[in-house]
Order: C-alpha cells, then structure tokens, then sequence
C-alpha cells in the first residue's frame, strides 16, 4: 500500500473547514446538517487522494465517476468542491438563492456533479451504467456510489447489488455511509440492517468495513480496489452522524438543521473544541 | 423487415447503440449472438434497467430498452421519469404488449394508462404505429432523435402501405365530412374494416393514424375536427389521459369546439383472454366500432382477427 499522498493532517484541515462550510450552510433555510458531517470526511479523502477528478478533466471520458445517491449530504460534497477548486468558495453563500442552483439536492448545474440526486435508490443503478459502459470500452476508471444507510430501505439498492454482480462490476464501489441515523431514528430500531456486511458478501460483493473517519483507515480500504477481481466493491464507512458537533451529534431531533445565526457562531467554535452550544432553534418533532 | 432486423442493423451499423432487457426478450432473441456485449439482460429489474439505461446514456451511449409495457412505465415510472426525463437523456423504451396486446395476461399486464403517463414526463417524446412496416417506418427517426421516446411496440401486419413517417406529424389515411376516426396502434386495423362498412353504408369517412402522439400533429386534428361532423377517437387506453384528452387539450387550446367521442376503456380494465374475443368482448373489432357510429346493427363482414403468438 502507497502512503497518503496528502499528510493527515492537511486531509483533517480540509475536512475541518469542509465542516465550517456545512455549518455556515446551516441557516437561513436550512440543511441536512448531521448527514453532511458524517460523510464529510470519507467525500474528502475520496477527492483527494483516491479519486481521478479534477477542474481541469470533468469532461474527460477517462476520468472517475463519483455518484452522491444519498443526495441531501451535498453540504458535504459542495464543500469539498470549494476547498478543492472545483466551485468557488463565494458560491456557498448563494445556497437556496435563486440566482444559483445549490440546494438541499445534488444537481449537474454545479460542475463536478454527474448526475442530481434526491430520490433515493436511483444512483446505484445509474453507476451500474457508467461502470458497464467503461467495462464495455476496456477503460480503466473507477466509478463511486455513495449511499446512505437509511437509503438501504429501497430495495432497488439490493436490486443493483444484484446486477452489479452478475455482471461482475469490480470497477464500480458502493460505499455506504453507515451513520446508523435514518431521518428520525436509529436504522436498528426502525428497519435493522446489520449484520450488513454478511447482506452484501450474500449478494455476492467483497466487503471492507471501516471507521469512515479515520483517514488511514480509509486509505487502507480504498488502496485494495479493486477488492477481489469479478466482484464489486463495498466499503461500510461506520461514522457518526453530527460527527464534530457533539451538541447534535446521535441526536434524531437534529437531522435537518435551521439554525439562527447565533447558534451558527457558536457551532463553529465548537467545531474548534470551544465549547458546546446551547442550541435554541426549533428542532424535529420525534415521536 | 421486422423490428429484430431493424435494430440488430441498427446497432451494428452504430456502437454508439446498446440493446437492453429485463428478461423480456421475445423481441430480442436473435441479438445477444450478434452485439456481443453491447447487449444487456439485468433481469426482472425494470428500475435498475432503466438507472443502468441512463448511466450508459451519460457515456454517449444510445440504449434501446425492452420489458412488457406496464412494468416498463409503472413499475419503473420514477426510474423514466428522473433518471431520463429530468436529465434529457436518449433513453429508448421499446415497450411490449401495451394495450390490448396484454391479451390473456389479466389487469397486471395491462398497460391502458401508459400514454397518459409518458406524455406527462418534460421531454419524453411518445409514439404508437400502426403495425409492422409503420414501426420499422417509424423507429430509425425515433432512435435519431435525441431525446427519450416511449415507443407502444405493435408487430402485426396489415396490408396498408404506409407513408413515410414524419416525427411529430399524423397520417391522414382518407378524409371524410361526415365522420373521422383518430386512432393509433393496434386499433388501426380495426378502423380500417369500420371505415369500409361506413363507406359501404353511405358516409363519407376520414381515418387518421396518429403515429406521434407526443409531439402531436395539432394541425391534422384541428383540420379534421374542423371537417368532419362527428369525431371518434378509438384507443385500447383508459380515456383519462390518453387521445380523446390529447384532442380535447388541441381543441382547448385552438378555442375551437367539435362533436367528439370517445370509444376507449371507461375507467376499467378489459376481460382478459385472446386478442379475438378481447375485442369482441369489448366492443371493439370493426365491424362493433362502425355499428357504434351508425346506431343501428348491419350485415357487415368482420374479418378474422389473428392471435398473437403467445411470448413474454
């Protein structure tokens, strides 16, 4: 295995202020808070160092090909692009405006995304597509389809597993952003998935299971792809939703998140390891 | 030609093309021999067929896409509608028995609702011939098109030359004052036998083929509308949403009114069985649909109507 190209501690400062920019996304309107910040670290490592994509070859046919199914992490991702190059960081300020198109969902007008998202279940089966035609054209790119652990309910999830294998996809990687959180509870209380890696090796996929904010663990899993010839790839990225904020951090009443701007304040200096925020903003009702 | 031999010349002709199926392959036998891998069976996976279908699509790819007409537009509706509707992407569905051609299938099979449906998707593009030499007339424009396209497959043969086909244009089969039937699909055979029965009785009788149904030739149904007394529009779909509202939308929007009636499935499914008996039971052989417009009952002949071979 090849060490890290970037030192972790530069990735965890990318992630950090990919963080700042998911809070600073957080109000005057609102996000999805909690499940941008527990995919945030896995979106940077991939960009930075697995990932073949850059400002300069989005259009390159032989580039990699990143799928954001779970689709209401975007702050994750469109942070990511800013502090990457691939959307100027300015542009963050314009989310929910309508003079530009960055809202709760992934869509092709930001370059850098490949297709839009929101309905969930659907990107699977479009990376199937991509990862199909590279194979058909001998090509050597790898295609990512990030999902969420709450999307594994639809079952057009497993129905692309299923194709994926019997089409021998070892080019293409779901990776599953297990924060154990579906909108309003814990996935094991409503609809239990474990023991999901036995689920996936059953459909016949090789499985890596990690903590997905660990950047060497990262590196270790992603450095295997392709993980046994013939068999498609899963990573089980085991993160925390809310991951940096411990005042919403496992909490089912804080999934999509509104804060004033006090609170915005004062969440990024708890990022920082200031304090915790006596959050005051409306939350979920759970029942 | 048949539709098999068009397409397989298609995509030999062009790698840009890629045949897709989940599991419906009666259309298809022949071509997974022949195209090697740019043929893809996902199975009984309508979704992820159509997920797949647009993935290939963003790579420049042209896939022709094949499953039995209710999965492909209920089952997988969202997967069209968002994975290729949203994003324009030339996805090509090649949808099998639609309509009535379901025959013996039962209420799960039928697919009497799917132009309602595809024609309410942002740029997909909607099309019905009449038989045989219409489709193979009518495909190689749709496949060029670049937008997605809903095609009601329909491989039975009638002794009509057809014309050209035109995208987004009608054709007019005769014109007639004092009657004008507008149908698409399987149910122009039977119109043409209505048409000869209501000639034989003394009326002077239009018949338009309607091919596109989305875009749709305005001008031939505001002409025909215009000239004729009475219209019927005659479709194997429920009347919601399919052409007797295509029509009533055209008029609608022209500010003009017309004497038009529909003779479509009034908010039921039909009683499954043969083709034959299925129109029979219906109301719907030619011979029915010229006694419906006349009111009165006659000695017409109504020819035999074929059984389709049975192939899912």
């Amino acid at each position: 295995m090849q060490s890290l190209a970037i030192p972790i501690d530069q990735l965890e400062a990318t992630a950090l202020k990919v963080r700042e920019h998911i809070i600073k996304m957080s109000t005057d309107g609102g996000c999805f808070v909690g499940a941008s910040l527990s995919a945030a670290d896995l979106i940077v490592y991939l960009y930075s160092e697995f990932l073949n994509i850059n400002p300069n070859n989005l259009d390159d046919p032989d580039r990699d090909y990143l799928f954001l199914s779970k689709g209401h992490d975007v702050p994750a991702l469109y942070g990511t692009f800013a502090e990457l190059g691939l959307l100027e960081r300015d542009r963050l300020k314009n989310h929910l405006a309508l003079n530009d198109h960055i809202y709760w969902h992934p869509n092709t007008h930001i370059p850098g995304i490949e297709f839009h998202s929101g309905s969930l279940g659907h990107l699977p089966s479009v990376a199937i597509g991509v990862a199909m035609d590279i194979k058909i054209r001998g090509g050597k790119n790898k295609v990512i389809c990030i999902m969420g652990d709450g999307e594994l309910n639809e079952g057009t999830c497993w129905e692309a597993a299923l194709v994926a294998n019997a089409h021998k996809l070892d080019n293409l990687i779901f990776v599953i952003d297990r924060n154990h959180f579906q909108a309003n509870m814990p996935t094991e209380e409503l609809i239990p998935l474990e023991p999901l890696t036995d689920k996936f090796e059953a459909f016949g996929a090789a499985v890596k299971r990690i903590d997905g904010h660990n950047f060497e663990a990262l590196h270790e899993a992603f450095s295997a792809f392709p993980f046994e010839t013939g068999k498609l790839n899963v990573v089980i990225a085991d993160t925390v939703r809310g991951k940096g904020l411990p005042s919403i951090e496992r909490r089912a009443d804080r999934w999509f998140c509104n804060f004033n701007a006090e609170e915005v304040a004062s969440l990024l200096k708890e990022l920082h390891g200031e304090h915790l925020t006596n959050l005051t903003s409306e939350t979920l009702v759970v029942r | 030609m048949t539709y098999e031999e068009l397409l397989t010349q298609t995509a030999l002709a062009d790698d840009r093309f890629i045949v897709m199926t989940a599991e419906n392959r009666a259309l298809v036998r022949n071509i997974p021999g022949k195209l090697g891998n740019r043929f893809i069976d996902t199975g009984i996976t309508e979704q992820t067929m159509i997920g797949a279908a647009a993935g290939l699509a963003l790579r420049g790819r042209i896939p022709v896409v094949h499953a039995l007409a209710s999965f492909l537009t209920m089952r997988a509706f969202e997967f069209v509608r968002t994975d290729a509707g949203i994003p324009n992407l030339p996805v090509k569905l090649s949808s099998f028995i639609p309509g009535f051609l379901s025959d013996g299938n039962g209420p799960t099979h039928q697919a009497v609702e799917d132009i309602s449906l595809m024609r309410g998707i942002p740029n997909m593009t909607v099309f019905a011939p009449a038989d045989e030499q219409d489709l193979v007339m009518m495909l190689p424009e749709i496949w060029k098109h670049p937008h997605p396209s809903y095609v009601r497959i329909n491989t039975r043969k009638t002794d009509y030359q057809h014309r050209p086909f035109k995208l987004g244009k009608a054709e007019v089969i005769s014109k007639g004052e004092d009657v004008t039937i507008l149908t698409y699909g399987l149910l122009f055979e039977q119109a043409m036998i209505a048409v000869e029965i209501l000639k034989n009785e003394g009326l002077s009788v239009g018949l338009i083929n309607l091919r596109s149904l989305k875009p749709v030739d305005e001008q031939a149904i505001l002409e025909a509308t215009r000239e004729s007394t009475l219209t019927i529009t005659l479709e194997d779909h429920f009347v919601t949403g399919g052409l007797y509202s295509i029509v009533a939308e055209v008029l609608l929007k022209h500010c003009q009114t017309a004497k038009v009636i529909p003779m479509a499935l009034k908010d039921k499914w039909f009683k499954p069985s043969l083709l034959p008996n299925v129109l029979e039971h219906e109301g719907f052989t030619g011979k029915q649909i010229a006694e419906k417009i006349l009111g009165y009952n006659t000695n017409a002949y109504q020819p035999e109507i074929s059984i389709p071979q049975f192939s899912e």
